[in-house]
């Protein structure tokens, strides 16, 4: 459910045909969390790889910079991945654990 | 019961469809939230070399960052619920 590769539509904008309304409302929602969810990883991505990559700023981006700051987006989108299956996983099993009276 | 304006308006089946999915992309956004700052502050805690591939330290130590994170968490609500009933 929350792997950053869910991608986002932006909603057709053709003619809204009776009852389409309402798909029309739902898809531009999405659309705008999904936008907004991938502005955050982005902004996330710059400050980390920039911390790791280009230690000491140089007078131009070098190009070791260049192919860490490539892997460091890698690494930090499948961290992304692995923390929201851990935490998706951990929600799934407390909810479980509650539904038949769990927690002692 | 037809609308002055039918564009605007929507039946009452989709006023409660449209609440249901709204509450259902806000509790997926929240999630994502939560996800962001997590990853933010595991991906300190965790990743210090740059590699070719995130190996296998890599994700059990983010796992377990998520994991110790929602058991500080539980331990906090806990302690002050303890807290304040002996403060009587």
């Amino acid at each position: 459910m929350s792997d950053y590769n869910s991608g986002y539509n932006f909603g057709s904008g053709a003619s809204a045909d009776l009852g389409s309304k309402k798909q029309e409302v739902m898809d531009k929602v999405r659309g705008e969390l999904a936008l907004a969810n991938a502005q955050e990883l982005i902004n996330k991505i710059n400050e980390k790889c920039y911390d790791k990559c280009v230690p000491k700023p140089g007078a131009r981006l070098e190009s070791g910079e260049q192919a860490c700051l490539s892997k460091c987006m890698d690494r930090y989108m499948e961290a992304w991945n692995v923390v929201s299956r851990a935490y998706v996983g951990r929600i799934q099993r407390e909810s479980a654990g509650q539904q038949f009276g769990g927690g002692m | 019961m037809s609308a002055q304006d039918p564009q605007m308006q929507f039946s009452e089946a989709e006023q409660r469809e449209l609440a249901q999915f709204l509450e259902a992309e806000n509790a997926k956004a929240r999630i994502q939230q939560t996800v962001h700052a997590m990853t933010d502050s595991c991906w300190d805690k965790c990743i210090f070399k740059i590699n070719n591939k995130t190996d296998r330290n890599d994700e059990s130590c983010l796992s377990n960052c998520v994991e110790r994170f929602l058991d500080s968490s539980l331990f906090v609500v806990k302690r002050l619920e303890d807290m304040r009933s002996s403060a009587v």
